[in-house]
């Protein structure tokens, strides 16, 4: 008969601890930050298909770093969960801190109750009004919830590329500017013997939620577009993604015409009233 | 219940989740209830080069009273795609709601948006869902319409779908109206429609159907110049969708009453 070693509580959840982060610094990272149009998600990632950076509501994106299985998993029921919320009452009602609650039990029940735990790092965030508005809730493996000050990195080496984001970002600054920021944090470490690197445009997913849309304000920045962000053309964000293949885009913004996806035009169109008979 | 693997469809999770949000699921005492509930009436949708146009009158009816002059009938389905509902006005909003959620819901989880043959399959089954509420005189029937981002011909891109309260969809070719005033917009439109026409004449077009209907249907409303309440009017083309102003679907319908001034029959 096999025998039976006791092991403390204490033990078990930290070698849970060890394991998720072990897994998460083996990923390449992730930074969210505010900036004066809107919230930016830049994330390191060979692939184009295989998200890290996505939509879940209108005014709400997700960004993660760790295994693609268990936070893609968080990201479907991120989605289910804002659209049964919409549905039963009503798109404004769908906000950031109810989802990050609903992570962070997901989550902490998962690192207590199941012999492994999930190997991710998640950010839930929301765009207000201002960048003073702007929500970031930062989830780890075991739960805890943080709500940062308009700036976060997650992934491998998330302290350092932190120490550069917290040294240069600046709430007011623009999008081009933002951008710059954030490949600066990103490149400033993983290079030989500690120095920086440089990161080609293809190996990033780039997205904003921008502030100014109503409806649905997620949008992904690619291809050339992205290209003449990365080169400081300050025009370039302004313009709408392009590459209909890979991602889904949305209509061409001319002169205040609703962005009609979803019932959002219904409630933020020219019409106030919405009738119900 | 939000981590199960499983579908790409809202209506789907919800089946799972909460099957009473679903219109289709909720047990209905027996005997007709067509009297019960306010009725929205007639919707054109018109096929143009480069998009499609979609056209609702304002009025909800009750038997012989008017519910409401202004409820609004159209909608956007998605950023290329309109639906229009006509029959019992409650279930009707809430399955067009349902709907939307259903492609944006479905775009998000997938990363790419359904194809419009897609979408009218989608409409179909959830229609057909509510069989049973129709056979008690609770019927909704949709009309749908799209630009269809992978159309070989962008001239055909504009593409029009009618459903029955067994489902569908029916591929229309040109134009199609629903609901009460349908017959007199449809016969109105079969004089009128060319194939080729620019959106702007598309929208004339509709808004002159919609002035044919009321004209002979009591429960379509025409323009009501003394309300200022007019056609909801949109039109989806290859930059998405977008519905006139007031201000626009104002000038059009005041231009088409002062025709019809002259020659009542248009």
């Amino acid at each position: 008969m096999a025998m039976q070693f006791y092991a403390s509580p204490e033990q078990i959840m930290r070698d849970r601890s060890e394991l998720a982060r072990k897994g998460i610094a083996r990923g390449r990272s992730a930074v969210v930050l505010s900036y004066e149009g809107g919230v930016l998600f830049v994330a390191e990632n060979l692939s184009s298909t295989l998200h890290k950076v996505s939509e879940i509501y209108d005014r709400i994106g997700f960004a993660a770093v760790g295994r693609y299985n268990e936070f893609e998993n968080l990201r479907r029921a991120g989605v289910r969960m804002a659209d049964l919320n919409g549905l039963s009452y009503d798109r404004r009602d769908v906000n950031g801190l109810a989802l990050a609650n609903a992570y962070a039990q997901t989550l902490g029940a998962i690192f207590t109750e199941q012999s492994k735990p999930f190997e991710v790092e998640i950010c839930v965030a929301e765009v207000g009004a201002t960048p003073e508005d702007d929500a970031l809730y930062r989830l780890t493996y075991d739960g805890s919830v943080n709500d940062e000050p308009g700036r976060m990195a997650m992934g491998g080496q998330a302290e350092s590329i932190s120490g550069v984001l917290k040294a240069q970002h600046r709430p007011e600054m623009s999008l081009s500017e933002a951008v710059r920021v954030a490949m600066q944090a990103l490149s400033s470490v993983g290079g030989e013997g500690g120095a920086s690197r440089t990161i080609a445009a293809n190996q990033l997913e780039v997205a904003v939620l921008d502030r100014r849309r109503v409806g649905r304000t997620f949008r992904r920045i690619t291809g050339a577009a992205l290209t003449a962000l990365l080169d400081g053309d300050a025009s370039a964000g302004a313009a709408p993604a392009p590459g209909r293949a890979q991602t889904p885009t949305m209509p061409t913004e001319e002169a205040n015409k609703p962005i009609t996806s979803a019932g959002s035009a219904d409630l933020e169109g020219q019409q106030s009233e919405q009738p119900e008979g | 219940m939000f981590t199960n693997a499983g579908t790409s469809s809202f209506t789907a999770f919800l089946s799972k989740v909460a099957p009473e949000m679903l219109p289709g699921r909720r047990p209905l005492p027996p005997g007709m209830a067509a009297d019960l509930a306010p009725h929205a009436t007639t919707i054109v949708a018109i096929a143009a080069a480069g998009g499609v146009v979609m056209a609702g009158d304002r009025r909800a009816t009750m038997g012989n009273l008017i519910a409401q002059r202004d409820i609004e009938k159209v909608h956007p389905a998605d950023a290329y795609s309109l639906v229009g509902i006509a029959g019992t006005a409650g279930i009707g909003i809430e399955l067009m709601r349902l709907f939307q959620v259903e492609l944006e819901h479905y775009e998000k989880i997938e990363g790419a948006m359904l194809s419009l043959d897609g979408k009218a399959n989608r409409l179909a089954s959830m229609i057909r869902g509510n069989l049973g509420a129709a056979m008690q005189g609770l019927a909704v029937i949709p009309l749908f319409a799209g630009f269809d981002l992978a159309a070989s011909d962008p001239t055909r891109a504009g593409r029009i779908f009618s459903f029955d309260v067994t489902g569908g969809p029916y591929e229309e070719t040109g134009y199609d109206a629903i609901g009460s005033g349908s017959l007199f917009a449809k016969s109105a439109l079969k004089k009128r429609f060319r194939a080729g026409l620019s959106v702007d004449d598309a929208v004339r077009l509709a808004v002159e159907a919609l002035y044919d209907a009321a004209d002979d249907d009591t429960a379509t409303g025409g323009p009501d110049l003394t309300r200022r309440i007019y056609p909801v009017v949109m039109a989806a083309t290859a930059e998405g969708t977008h519905r006139l102003t007031d201000a626009e679907t104002a000038t059009i319908a005041e231009s088409v009453v002062s025709g019809r001034m002259e020659n009542p029959g248009g």
